[in-house]
């Protein structure tokens, strides 16, 4: 009777192999802080002691010359620049992304939602490179073809950050609608709502957070894009002043220049210096999803 | 009797299944019809019928007539239809906006102009025996408010287009006796201005409130008639065994 199950002791290795496992993951754990240390220590050491030289040159001036002589760092048209083009790629890519979410989740028969998932997913593992590909052979010419007298402009750049961040928006527009339960449909259609009102005045406030967070990680992957914005976006230095502009971002700045700037020189500072700019920025970005994400939990 | 919802032969059908068989039944008008039966017998089947719900249901069919003060109710457009048939459903819904907005959403809809709103608000909260608790915090959020609250929010809103019947499914097996009760005078207060149909799993509670009770047994209905009449006696066997708990 003393050997009830309730009362066997497990054999003694249990506690060694619990031990262990507790340990790996923990491990795990704390090596992803070390490596964003890491990260910040690694950028930091090579950025911070320019940027604290540099900064007010840095930011009241527009004229980003590094190599000449003197040398030019004024970032404001580099920021200017990004933006530039994170702003427009939002004006196209938000409505069309939502409108696309709502369809999906809402409008499109069962069938053809998996279908136009998988293909908006499929959209989404595109390489950057590709898309500055098609931004060079197609939207180039279609661009100057529209009046545009050179091709590859900021314009160009923001397309191209559109169609990148539209499979990251419809994808996660999609999840949070819905997320939203069946109760508030049925409620809204009972009170003689058509599907439409019923989408505009409860479906999209119900799900506000949660497509705020898809606008705000989309902003986060624009500003952070590299390889496609300096492929089409005609890399040049200025003040957008018009919408067929050319323009250079931050990212594409430090791609382009890195490999000739001289190791630990000044202009292999300043570039450093322009990444700490930009992990400030995606930092805040995705604090604000992150924030966003809280307080809808606390709801 | 001035039959206000009448259903005739009315047969519901999820794919080859019919929930429903050719049912008959009429609601008396400015009265509670109450429809009790066991879990499955087809009453909220039944009442998806009532405002033409049940068509946006993959699979769902029905044939046979309802008529609305004797007009067919598939001639009428189904967000005026769903104006007039309100429904309140088993589980409270505050909407994720503010409890003002939740009970002027569905009169905006309809283009009620801002300056009608206070007091179309103000006189459904009343109805809904809810105004005193929320009239400090009507830009409160809807889903703050607790269940039995909800419910009632869920009440006012349904009153909010001022229907002219108003259907309710199980509405009380989510929120408290307490709340129960009130709602159920409020009901009482309420039929002398529009038609109400109460499908309930509690047989006392359509005792205690329906005029006209209704048994329903898988998809058929058993027998219908004044409540004090059906629950003494009973017609059909079955009726009296379920109303006497013997089964369900």
């Amino acid at each position: 009777m003393a050997d009830t199950i309730a009362r066997r002791r497990p054999p003694a290795h249990v506690k060694y192999v619990e031990w262990a496992i507790e340990g790996l993951v923990r491990l795990c754990g704390v090596s992803a802080i070390v490596f964003i240390l890491a990260i910040f220590v690694f950028i930091g050491k090579e950025g911070l002691v320019f940027l604290a030289e540099h900064v007010g040159g840095m930011l009241t001036s527009t004229d980003w010359g590094p190599t000449n002589e003197p040398a030019m760092y004024g970032i404001l048209a580099l920021v200017a620049g990004t933006l530039w083009c994170v702003g427009l790629s939002l004006i196209l890519s938000v409505p069309m992304g939502l409108a696309a979410a709502v369809y999906l989740a809402e409008f499109a028969p069962e069938g053809r939602r998996e279908f136009l998932k998988i293909v908006v997913e499929l959209l989404a593992a595109i390489p950057s490179v590709v898309w500055g590909f098609i931004g060079v052979m197609i939207l180039n010419p279609l661009l100057q073809w529209m009046g545009a007298p050179v091709g590859l402009n900021g314009l160009n750049g923001a397309i191209v950050l559109a169609l990148m961040t539209l499979p990251l928006l419809v994808s996660l527009g999609e999840d949070s609608l819905r997320a939203v339960p069946e109760s508030y449909r049925q409620a809204a259609i009972a009170m003689g709502a058509t599907k439409w009102e019923m989408v505009w005045r409860v479906l999209l406030p119900a799900a506000r957070r949660g497509l705020l967070v898809a606008v705000l990680l989309g902003v986060g992957r624009c500003v952070g894009e590299t390889m496609a914005v300096l492929m089409v976006t005609g890399h040049s230095v200025r003040i957008p002043d018009g919408l067929y502009s050319p323009v250079r971002t931050l990212t594409a700045t430090i791609a382009a220049e890195l490999g000739e700037a001289v190791r630990g020189g000044e202009h292999y500072q300043a570039l450093f210096a322009l990444g700490i700019l930009l992990f400030f920025v995606t930092f805040l970005v995705n604090l604000a999803a992150d924030t966003v994400v809280r307080e809808r939990k606390l709801q | 009797m001035d039959a206000h919802l009448s259903i005739e032969k009315l047969t519901i059908r999820y794919g080859e299944r019919a929930v429903v068989r050719d049912l008959t039944l009429a609601a008396p008008r400015n009265q509670i019809l109450g429809i009790v039966g066991p879990a499955g017998s087809g009453k909220s089947s039944l009442l998806t019928c009532l405002n033409r719900t049940l068509e946006l249901q993959a699979g769902a069919s029905a044939t046979g007539t309802v008529k609305l003060s004797g007009e067919n109710v598939e001639a009428i457009d189904t967000a005026e239809l769903r104006r007039r048939v309100a429904m309140v459903l088993p589980l409270p819904v505050g909407l994720p906006m503010s409890v003002y907005d939740n009970v002027a959403l569905a009169p905006r809809l309809a283009g009620v102009r801002r300056i009608e709103l206070d007091e179309i608000v103000e006189r459904c909260l009343t109805q809904a025996a809810l105004w005193d608790e929320v009239k400090d915090r009507l830009d409160m959020l809807g889903t703050r408010l607790s269940g039995g609250q909800q419910q009632r929010l869920t009440l006012a809103r349904a009153l909010s287009t001022d229907p002219e019947v108003l259907c309710l499914d199980e509405f009380s097996i989510a929120i408290d006796p307490v709340t129960t009760m009130r709602i159920e005078a409020v009901l009482c207060e309420l039929k002398a201005r529009m038609t109400i149909v109460m499908v309930t799993n509690l047989l006392a509670q359509a005792r205690r409130i329906a005029d006209v009770t209704a048994f329903m047994l898988n998809g058929e209905l058993v027998e219908a008639g004044p409540t004090g009449q059906l629950f003494v006696f009973a017609r059909d066997r079955r009726t009296s065994d379920y109303l006497a708990g013997k089964f369900g």
